[in-house]
């Protein structure tokens, strides 16, 4: 056969694109069970982060289940709902209409007493952002966060995700006013002006992400408001 | 391999020390510059790029070798693509399952492996017009080449950026001035802009040590 001829080229072509098909989704599909165990690891490693608990791959799933003592969702009112907090896909959440969504919330014992833990995820320049915000009892002060993305700058956007950045939420930070309105957090640019116990420094060169950053915290908690007066009250 | 050749004749071992010295990809041939600049700020993600080069350069020169006389030449660059790509995505699909914060430190740059001249480079210029044991020398030599710079340079960036080595601390805590000593991290260190320094510095000793390499 005239091997630079169309017909061979062409047959070629798709027997090479079937046979790396069939190999590049065998070892996606029979790798998919570690992977996923490694997602779960992450996961819970970040939720125990955000009450500045520390842990590594090897003990995260032992300490978590130590820790985290009670978790569920709770719709838009407030209210319990049934479902399962850990495996909740809050990408998929977000595409549903409000009335129906679900959140989720972790109750974890920490030294400083029991914390609440709130996922939250938004947009940053490039891609998702996401991150874990957790509470004191006043549900009002924020204990510690943690946040990650997929495909921020690195030096720039992707600081977020640094200690640096995460440990100005430590610092007595509120989501409510005196008045109990929610103001969230702002994630301010030089020269901006906020209260401080509403205020972090927002990132030099990745002022997109800060700002994504600062619309998820107030877009999330938002949502998660009615719950939180209920359980005050 | 021929029946006249032996497995590790000269001529075949050259394929595998020269991109070391004299055709190093990144020094000489300054291929690759990219993923060296980006993933060397430790040592640990230098290691696992330099260790993933290495199996998809070896891997797609060899398979490019055994098929190189059944390609058609009009679509050859596809092929060694979707070769390079099929590749790429098995060590990231890997490297997801048994070292997950490894991938996740080097998110973008396993993908980037695909666009990594050197591997294109090989392939084209090597396994298109060689036999496979040939080609599988050349691939782990050159990736050997790239990798040896990425991990040089690894370990100077991770030594005086952060004090430590693969994740272990090398320099006491009691030197830094912050606890009263006279040492202090060198934050340049960890930006890339040090990188391109650090290879230059490299490519300076290689030059001065083997004349050959110098242009009039």
């Amino acid at each position: 056969m005239n091997r630079n001829g169309n017909t061979y080229t062409f047959i070629y072509a798709s027997a090479m694109v079937v046979v790396v098909a069939a190999i590049l989704s065998t070892v996606a599909m029979s790798l998919k069970p570690l992977q996923k165990r490694n997602f779960e690891i992450e996961k819970k490693k970040n939720i125990l982060a955000s009450v500045n608990i520390a842990s590594t791959a090897e003990n995260a799933e032992e300490i978590y289940d130590k820790k985290v003592l009670k978790s569920y969702v709770v719709n838009i009112n407030g209210e319990e709902k049934e479902g399962d907090a850990f495996n909740t896909d809050i990408k998929k959440e977000m595409a549903k209409p409000i009335e129906e969504r679900v959140l989720p919330v972790y109750e974890c014992q920490t030294e400083d007493g029991m914390k609440y833990v709130f996922p939250l995820r938004g947009s940053g320049l490039w891609g998702p952002i996401w991150g874990y915000i957790s509470l004191n009892e006043d549900l009002n002060t924020i204990y510690g966060a943690n946040f990650d993305h997929e495909g921020e700058t690195p030096g720039l956007g992707a600081e977020i995700s640094t200690e640096l950045f995460e440990s100005q939420f430590k610092d007595n930070k509120r989501l409510f006013d005196e008045a109990g309105n929610l103001v969230s957090i702002v994630v301010a640019k030089v020269g901006e002006v906020a209260p401080k116990q509403h205020k972090v420094d927002g990132i030099s060169g990745g002022t997109i992400t800060s700002k994504g950053l600062e619309k998820m915290l107030l877009d999330d908690f938002t949502n998660y408001k009615e719950f939180l007066k209920k359980k005050k009250s | 391999m021929s029946d006249r050749d032996p497995l590790f004749s000269k001529k075949n071992l050259k394929l595998l020390s020269d991109p070391m010295n004299n055709s190093n990809p990144i020094t000489v041939q300054v291929l690759g510059i990219c993923s060296a600049l980006a993933v060397t700020a430790q040592l640990k993600p230098s290691v696992v790029m330099a260790i993933s080069v290495v199996a998809v350069l070896a891997l797609a020169n060899v398979i490019i070798s055994l098929l190189r006389n059944t390609i058609p030449n009009r679509i050859r660059i596809i092929v060694q693509l979707v070769v390079i790509a099929a590749l790429v995505i098995l060590v990231d699909q890997i490297l997801k399952a048994y070292v997950y914060d490894v991938s996740k430190q080097l998110s973008v740059f396993v993908g980037l492996i695909i666009t990594n001249c050197i591997i294109m480079g090989r392939l084209e210029a090597f396994a298109l017009g060689n036999k496979p044991w040939q080609s599988f020398l050349d691939g782990m030599g050159n990736a050997a080449g790239y990798g040896v710079i990425l991990i040089i340079v690894g370990f100077f960036r991770e030594l005086f950026g952060a004090g430590t080595l693969y994740g272990y601390k090398i320099i006491p805590d009691s030197w830094y001035i912050a606890n009263g000593g006279f040492y202090e991290n060198n934050g340049l260190m960890v930006l890339s802009p040090m990188a391109l320094v650090a290879v230059g510095i490299i490519i300076w000793v290689q030059r001065s040590k083997n004349r050959q390499l110098i242009e009039d």
